[in-house]
């Protein structure tokens, strides 16, 4: 079916077919370059057993943080967890599932996700309880261990700018995980400082070329210096 | 508050980088290292997606510059940006020369552990054991004894190991050791440093090789 990029007024509408049980793909390196005004969305949604994909789980009460409080994650799959003491606590408790994973395997498996590699062969993390359980391939000489690649049902990111067609492009270090996300779910929704009109963005400079993006919308909340503040 | 220990470690590690070098920072001591390096012109990569890391003023400050461990940076000439799996390939792909981490623990083998403590919420990975694998040379920076005045260069790591590669170099405000042919090697102690206050507080064997 072809579909056209819609520009939402309302987080609410974009965040329409998210249903319990999917798996979501939320960009950002802590708060930087995480889709701050769609993660409160998906917080009021009446959701449960997600499985959230994420380099990390908000913090303590703030972004992603809110919604495992909720109870409404059943898996994270991330990198880094130790900021968010919530994570370890509900994991110790059994309430939480997590996949913890080396960033660069985490990165790598949502590229290889969004290119149609089903997975692949890494060093990283032989010889360590990461590796424990998966398959060890011996390469030219050396151990490697297989990885799956990740997809999602969903991915929420950030991006600086769309166009009307849904190109993307990033600002500085809140890039991130954004365009790989954007590349390995079935329904791609990106948060953006601006929509311009077609042809206000350089062909040369757009990162995410819109075939990869279902909806925009513009950012109500923003990170500043002085933290998270109403944009505008 | 600079802490004194801190910036004697960090300022011996800047001695080891060399003109040209690609350096990737961990956080804590490691990330001091940048301002230890003087004329010399090294890059700076950061793996959240940034090549030409500076440090950066205070009213330049950008809350979307910052590095891997969430501190705002600045923007050397030619720097660039990049995504996750781009910056990721860099380290796995063999592209970054020397990289600077921290630890909980080293063994005489010089495998770190620096990621996890069992029966402790500490479940972050981040990416130590891909800069292990990949990084050229690895530096490890560190007190040299724990907080409680135990060893952390010890016979056997007792927390989960982050790698099965054995780390080039381990600085501390004591001594520098490096690893070469399967021995720990004590090539210097810091100034002031007395042998046996290295032998005293360090629980591995290791064989002086002092210059």
């Amino acid at each position: 079916m072809m579909t056209t990029m819609e520009i939402f007024k309302t987080e609410k509408e974009a965040l329409a077919t998210v249903q319990s049980n999917q798996t979501i793909m939320v960009g950002g390196f802590g708060l930087v370059g995480a889709p701050l005004t769609l993660i409160d969305a998906l917080v009021e949604l009446n959701v449960k057993d997600l499985t959230i994909i994420s380099n990390n789980l908000g913090e303590q009460g703030k972004g992603l943080g809110k919604l495992l409080l909720q109870k409404k994650v059943k898996k994270a799959i991330g990198s880094y967890f130790t900021s968010n003491r919530d994570v370890g606590e509900a994991y110790q408790r059994g309430e939480l599932e997590i996949e913890l994973m080396p960033q660069g395997t985490l990165a790598e498996s949502i590229r290889a996700g969004g290119a149609g590699i089903g997975g692949y062969y890494t060093k990283t993390s032989v010889g360590t309880d990461l590796a424990k359980g998966k398959e060890i391939k011996v390469i030219d000489g050396e151990e490697y261990v297989f990885e799956k690649a990740l997809k999602a049902d969903v991915a929420i990111i950030r991006a600086h700018k769309a166009d009307t067609l849904g190109n993307l492009i990033y600002y500085k270090t809140a890039r991130n995980f954004n365009p790989i996300m954007a590349t390995a779910a079935q329904y791609v929704v990106a948060e953006v400082d601006e929509i311009v009109e077609v042809g206000q963005l350089k062909s040369d400079e757009i990162v995410t070329p819109h075939l990869f993006v279902d909806g925009v919308i513009v950012a109500k909340k923003v990170l500043t210096k002085e933290g998270v503040v109403d944009n505008g | 508050m600079a802490n004194p220990i801190q910036e004697l470690i960090a300022k011996r590690a800047a001695q080891e980088l060399r003109e040209g070098e690609v350096i990737n920072l961990g956080i804590g001591i490691p990330t001091l290292v940048s301002k230890y390096v003087e004329d010399k012109k090294v890059f700076f990569h950061t793996e959240n997606g940034m090549l030409g890391v500076e440090d950066v003023l205070e009213e330049k400050m950008d809350p979307n510059l910052v590095n891997a461990g969430k501190q705002p940076v600045g923007e050397g000439v030619g720097s660039s940006f990049f995504n996750s799996a781009d910056s990721f390939g860099m380290i796995r792909g063999g592209h970054i020369d020397v990289a600077i981490l921290g630890v909980l623990q080293v063994d005489r083998e010089a495998h770190i552990a620096n990621w996890a403590v069992p029966g402790k919420n500490i479940i972050g990975v981040g990416g130590a054991m891909d800069l292990l694998e990949g990084a050229k040379k690895v530096i490890v920076t560190t007190t040299h004894t724990s907080k409680d005045g135990k060893s952390k260069i010890m016979k056997e790591c007792t927390y989960p190991i982050t790698s099965n590669r054995s780390v080039d170099m381990i600085i501390t405000e004591l001594a520098v050791f490096r690893y070469l042919d399967g021995n720990l090697h004590l090539t210097e102690l810091m100034p002031g440093v007395r042998l046996e206050e290295v032998e005293k507080n360090t629980e591995a064997e290791f064989i002086k090789s002092l210059e």
